[in-house]
């Protein structure tokens, strides 16, 4: 009777259908816990296109674009109407105003410059050399009234204007927010998942059974790779369909590059869970790991903007590598051999987190 | 003709562990025979969980011999993952699963697991299979985690206070459940420290304090051994609540 129970309802492992492989369950369990958690879903997909969305309205390349002046008259006979005078002139704007608004509207941004008229056909400007806006628009409202008042140029000047894609704003900020996003889900997605199942004792559970340690870690990074899949095309392809950000390198090498990428941001995020017990430990170290790389890595702007000396650490970074490597076969259309340095730098912090964080790992 | 007894399931012998200064298993020795239920009790902070977490191959011991299903940790640990089934205290599964993706997920570890609808009504949630693991009650969760522990058809099942927090409905499930498993012919080592549970469920019982065994055998044994009152003030049966008072001490313990 003892064996009647033993033999119902089982099946050798040899007659298993593939469904049934530990590997396939385990990451079918971490693409369960990620869909059915609508705020991972948020920040994994909808986010970065919102950040590209945003900043790429923001930073759009308004053609010829307009700067707007703000000029103060004088009430008396024989003085140079500004307003009608340069209603034609190009690029500007100008709107006549008193001088205490004119002054509050400088400092607030709306005008780039005040221009006052100073009687005796003289015209001082007040403006913030520091502002690249207000340099410009002294240069433009100064020609055009000379101009208009009959200044003659000396030489004929000819514009043949060239707008390139690949150049713009939105064509620098894709690929910085598609390393971060790289970051984001490889650290977030890997350490929180594995801080909780530490902190509930389900790590200890899972080694109280036969489970391959390995498919365990592998099923981790199997559906990171799955779901990058997705996260990169999402992002990528809002890019190219709103805003013809070009993808000027061979496609592959720039799977190559995430998917390198990827692999070491999660060793990052397996290193970092190592050893932490609590969500609260896990975010602080996460986001020590994380901000500096946001700052310094180039993913708003550029990191050359940052003095030489940090330079050589900037570079050494995986973020800068991840962010370089996606702009040079993007915009420059590089191939493997124009972002080895970056995929060697890449490799090697992946070989090294996984090594560490393989020797520090606890299971409870 | 009579045959032989089966070797015994588990045989502990001068088991030591300290955690820095504090010794939490001091020399215990122990034995469970095949298809017997087995009890530890003991107060809070006695070294049962360190105890059973070493024969479970979680914790490393410090000193003394474990040989479980006649193999050691150190040599056979892959074949005793397959053959042993534990339930953890305080383990708290994914609640974003439902009770057959957590059981399907656990059977893919095993070799010749349970199907999971066996297992299902082994533990009666057949008709909860579909329910998130978030929305079932402490009692059904609790079954949940044996589920897990069954699902690989072990010979020897681990179960460390299984019914803690339960309401007596629930704990009555749970000693269905138990029962079912032992009828099947195999072994169970169980922590609690409900004395009306270890006398419901357990064949013998190790009453385990500061680390070490203090008295053991049947039930009925331990009750017989308590010392009556001398006046015939005390007139209710002796239970196994008395025997464990009597030997563990009346104070409150707040480990």
């Amino acid at each position: 009777m003892n064996d009647a129970i033993r033999e119902t309802g089982r099946s050798a492992r040899a007659s298993r259908p593939w469904r049934d492989a530990q590997l396939v369950q385990l990451t079918l369990v971490r693409f369960r816990e990620f869909v059915r958690e609508p705020e991972a879903m948020f920040w994994v997909f909808i986010f970065p296109i919102l950040m590209a969305a945003g900043l790429g309205l923001a930073f759009r390349n308004r053609g010829p674009g307009t700067v707007t002046i703000a000029v103060v008259e004088r009430a008396e006979p024989g003085h140079v109407d500004f307003a009608t005078t340069l209603a034609a002139a190009k690029g500007i704007a100008v709107m006549p105003m008193t001088l205490d608004s004119a002054l509050a509207a400088l400092r607030t941004g709306r005008v780039a410059l005040v221009a006052v008229d100073a009687g005796a056909s003289a015209v001082s400007y007040r403006f913030d050399p520091e502002r690249e806006e207000s340099r410009t628009a002294r240069l433009l409202f100064d020609d055009a009234l000379q101009r208009a008042l009959g200044r003659r140029d000396r030489l004929t000047t000819a514009d043949s204007v060239i707008t390139e894609r690949g150049s713009r704003y939105i064509d620098f900020v894709i690929p910085g927010l598609l390393g971060m996003n790289l970051l984001g889900s490889g650290v977030w997605g890997l350490g929180f998942a594995l801080v909780d199942m530490r902190r509930k004792k389900l790590l200890k559970r899972l080694v109280a059974t036969p489970m391959s340690r390995v498919q365990f870690l592998g099923s981790f990074l199997l559906s990171r790779l799955c779901l990058l899949v997705l996260e990169v095309a999402a992002l990528i392809g809002f890019g190219v369909l709103a805003f013809g950000v070009p993808l000027s390198g061979p496609l592959w090498v720039l799977a190559l590059i995430c998917v390198l990428g990827s692999l070491c941001f999660s060793g990052l995020g397996l290193l970092i869970s190592s050893r932490v017990k609590t969500m609260e430990g896990a975010s602080g170290l996460m986001n020590a790991a994380m901000l500096p790389m946001w700052i310094l890595s180039g993913v708003f702007f550029a990191s050359s903007h940052f003095p030489a000396v940090m330079q050589p650490l900037i570079r050494t970074l995986p973020l800068t590598a991840v962010n370089d490597a996606l702009r040079a076969n993007m915009l420059e259309g590089a191939s493997v051999a124009g972002v080895f340095p970056e995929l060697a730098v890449i490799l090697a912090w992946t070989l090294a987190c996984f090594a560490l964080a393989l020797k520090l790992f606890r299971w409870n | 003709m009579t045959a032989l007894p089966p070797p015994p399931v588990l045989v502990i012998r001068g088991l030591r562990k300290s955690y820095g200064s504090v010794v939490a298993v001091d020399g215990l020795d122990l034995e469970v025979r095949a298809q017997e239920c087995f009890g530890i009790i003991g107060p809070n902070g006695a070294g049962k969980t360190t105890t059973v977490e070493i024969c479970e191959g979680l914790v490393e011991r410090d000193d003394g011999s474990v040989e479980i299903l006649g193999g050691s940790w150190e040599h056979d640990a892959p074949s005793l993952r397959q053959r042993i089934g534990i339930s953890l205290q305080e383990t708290q599964f994914s609640e974003k699963l439902d009770v057959r993706e957590l059981l399907a997920l656990f059977r893919s570890f095993y070799d010749r697991p349970h199907d999971v609808d066996h297992v299902l009504g082994l533990v009666q949630l057949v008709d909860k299979s579909g329910a998130r693991i978030g929305s079932l009650s402490g009692g059904q969760k609790q079954r949940v985690a044996v589920a897990c522990a069954l699902i690989g058809d072990p010979e020897l099942l681990f179960l460390d206070e299984p019914t803690t927090g339960l309401d007596p409905q629930s704990r009555r499930q749970m000693w269905d459940v138990i029962d079912r498993f032992r009828a099947s012919g195999r072994s169970i080592v169980l922590t609690t420290h409900y004395m009306e549970e270890a006398e419901r469920l357990c064949d013998r019982i190790a009453i385990v304090d500061h680390g070490t065994v203090i008295a053991r055998g049947t039930p009925r044994e331990l009750i017989a051994a308590l010392p009556k009152p001398a006046t015939g003030a005390h007139t209710a049966p002796t239970t196994l609540e008395d025997v464990f008072v009597s030997l563990t001490g009346r104070h409150l313990r707040d480990e």
